[in-house]
């Protein structure tokens, strides 16, 4: 058998195919961040508790109602969203123009709060949520057995990640975006109402959030710690790939995955850490991150 | 003049006779510290159950010693070893607290275990699990109640190895109660004749296991043994499912499983695993009764064996306070504990033996199947019960300096 590092060919693959799922998490959590950022500057530190509620949502949906899953990948994210949307108008808005610092601290406080209330709620254990029927089992693919269900994972996020960028960089309502976040006042000269913008650019960041909630609730437990053991590594994502950039939190956040499902092969003890001491390195050379522009 | 003196002397010994509780007892009340994990994965395991437990044993026993008042305080650790170090060295030095109880996470117990000693305090341990509390780290100070690394792998291991479950591999949680427990299945697992393949060590609160179980899946191990707790064995067993693990032939083993473990997997994905506890809420009369009256203040969630330790410690450390009528010396009162019989509706009658470990029997449950299930909490069958005297280590093979 072909040896890579003393580690058989085939479970080398097989532990690449991971990381690339766990990537798919990363990649549509720092995307939603990197949208907020990218329009409203605001670090948005309610991401992790607002992936959380995607997850319950599902679980509420399937529990209370008897809705399934599908349906849950609509309703969770517009609901989760529009809960956003509240936030964005009743409290992120009057923070407009301040510093990034009050910001971070209220949705951080939000966080907490949210985590909280969910934790009193349902315990820290967390509930279970079962695999969808139509994608149980897997596929034996020789090098290794891919549940069908994480199959679903990566392709359904690649395709929402690369809507999401097509959307910004490729359409008029994408140009308007990134006009707007160049400079707001011009743009709302022009007769386009950036405040609503902003307001459905943030629900939009959060409902993002959310999906990667549903599509995570059945193969981790649904608890409301899920988000807050998340979001540092998330966050630590966007920071290599440059606050703000779209394309740069995809390819981060699939090559980090990557990196990590490498870590738990070779050195599992540092898997927690490993993607901290890329983000020490990167500040050190390229403090904008990989793809982020100096200003 | 001097009749006089003499007199008041005999008043001042009379006095002090009859109310001894008052001088002896620091502070002037009885101030209990459980400090555990209040937020993250060991929470429902512990956390507000173990301070309604305590709450329970105090008001079971009136209120009051000898006269003093008894209060609960409580605390969050983090699951780190300097804040709970911290919050202890606090708790001791400014805040009158005499004794800690449950601290549930092994790094955090033994730095608890070493300061308590240091302060001659007491230190009553139920939700950590390393033997080495009994073992080389043995202290006056220290009784260890509910359960511990050796018993869980002398249970659940050896229940395995038996049916032939004769290779393993090692999901370990990368700290000391990991290893403890890793440490002390891999004995029971080597002196069965059995063999370990390979180990895994994954850091604590990991949210993905797809990638160590992919390693434990090319080992080809009969048995995958997961040497973790809480929310680590949660995701543990439920990716086993995802990745078709138990369908290939491979089985696992939960070397530490409670009760709220099982049902936050649920029954369909939990049903068959073999799991080992020294409480169950369902086992008799006593512990239906109790575990009915603790549920109506936890929201109907029943109680762990770590809950229920913490309400038999500290009925039993107030049992020895009040034949001591002091609270002052840690050292006299664990001696105390330890020299008084142990009787209590939740784990029986038992004894403290000299290295600090509690005896009592330990179960070999199986988790049912859900047809088999009554309804929400109905979930174990017994299937053997291990008495105290073959539960826990021999005093022997300890290594504990207590020990002479």
């Amino acid at each position: 058998m072909v040896e890579i590092l003393g580690v058989p060919a085939p479970a080398l693959f097989g532990q690449l195919l991971l990381g690339l799922i766990n990537g798919a998490f990363y990649a549509m959590l720092s995307l939603g961040l990197a949208v907020i950022f990218g329009l409203l500057n605001i670090i948005n530190f309610t991401h992790g508790a607002q992936y959380m509620m995607g997850a319950f949502t599902a679980w509420m949906l399937l529990n209370w109602f008897g809705i399934g899953y599908w349906w849950s990948l609509l309703l969770a994210p517009l609901f989760v969203g529009f809960t956003g949307i509240l936030i964005e108008r009743v409290l992120l808005k009057r923070l407009a123009g301040l510093d990034h610092l009050y910001g971070l601290l209220l949705t951080f406080g939000l966080a907490l709060v949210i985590q909280g209330l969910y934790r009193n709620e349902f315990g820290s254990t967390g509930l279970p949520y079962a695999i969808p029927p139509e994608l149980r089992g897997g596929q034996n693919l020789g090098f290794m057995f891919l549940p069908n269900y994480r199959a679903w994972v990566v392709v359904v996020s690649l395709v929402v990640c690369l809507l999401t960028w097509l959307v910004i960089e490729k359409t008029r309502l994408g140009s308007y975006l990134r006009a707007a976040t160049e400079n707001p006042t011009l743009v709302q000269a022009m007769g386009i109402d950036v405040p609503k913008m902003v307001t459905l650019t943030y629900g939009f960041g959060v409902a993002l959030a959310a999906f990667a909630g549903v599509l995570a609730a059945p193969i981790y437990q649904v608890s409301p710690l899920m988000g807050a053991d998340l979001i540092i590594v998330v966050f630590a994502v966007v920071v290599i790939g440059g606050m703000g950039s779209i394309l740069g939190s995809i390819v981060t956040g699939f090559g980090l995955g990557v990196v990590e499902g490498l870590t738990k092969v070779f050195w599992p003890q540092a898997s927690a850490t490993v993607i901290f001491v890329i983000m020490a390195i990167v500040l050190l050379l390229r403090p904008a991150g990989l793809f982020g522009r100096t200003s | 003049m001097k009749g006089s003196l003499l007199a008041t002397g005999a008043a001042i010994a009379a006095f002090a006779l009859a109310f001894p509780a008052a001088a002896d007892f620091t502070g002037g009340k009885v101030r209990i510290g459980v400090l555990n994990d209040q937020s993250s994965l060991y929470a429902d395991i512990t956390g507000q159950g173990s301070v309604v437990a305590a709450r329970m044993a105090v008001e079971d026993w009136g209120g009051k010693v000898r006269g003093v008042p008894i209060e609960v305080v409580f605390a969050d650790h983090q699951n780190k070893p300097d804040v709970g170090a911290n919050i202890s060295r606090q708790w001791y030095d400014t805040e009158g607290v005499d004794v800690i109880v449950d601290v549930p996470t092994s790094s955090v117990a033994l730095a608890i275990n070493e300061i308590t000693r240091e302060k001659n305090k007491v230190f009553l341990v139920s939700g950590a699990a390393t033997s080495d509390l009994t073992g080389p780290k043995c202290s006056p100070n220290t009784v260890h109640w509910t359960y511990d690394t050796w018993a869980l792998a002398n249970g659940t291991g050896s229940a395995i190895v038996q049916t032939g479950g004769d290779s393993w591999f090692f999901l370990t949680a990368d700290y000391a109660f990991g290893h403890a427990l890793e440490r002390d299945t891999e004995a029971v697992v080597l002196k069965a004749g059995g063999k370990v393949l390979g180990k895994v060590r994954h850091p604590l609160n990991n949210p993905d296991f797809s990638s160590y179980l992919l390693q434990a899946q090319a080992s080809r191990a009969k048995i995958i043994g997961l040497a973790n707790a809480g929310g680590d064995t949660i995701n543990s067993i439920k990716q086993a499912a995802e990745f078709g693990i138990v369908a290939g032939g491979q089985n696992l083993a939960g070397l530490l499983v409670f009760i709220t473990d099982v049902h936050g997997l649920g029954l369909q994905t939990a049903q068959g695993l073999i799991l080992t506890e020294s409480f169950y809420w369902d086992l008799n009369d006593q512990t239906r009764a109790w575990s009915k009256r603790f549920a109506e203040r936890m929201n109907g969630r029943m109680p762990t064996m770590v809950q229920a330790g913490v309400y038999a410690a500290v009925t039993h450390y107030l049992k020895a306070l009040d034949a001591l009528g002091s609270d002052a010396d840690g050292r006299a009162v664990v001696a105390k504990m330890k020299e008084i019989p142990t009787d209590d509706p939740l784990f029986g009658k038992g004894q403290i033996r000299i290295d600090g470990r509690k005896l009592h029997p330990v179960y070999l449950f199986e988790v049912k199947k859900p047809a088999e299930s009554k309804g929400p909490w109905d979930y174990y069958k017994l299937k053997a019960t291990i008495p105290a005297e073959r539960a826990f280590r021999p005093l022997a093979e300890g290594n504990c300096p207590l020990v002479k």
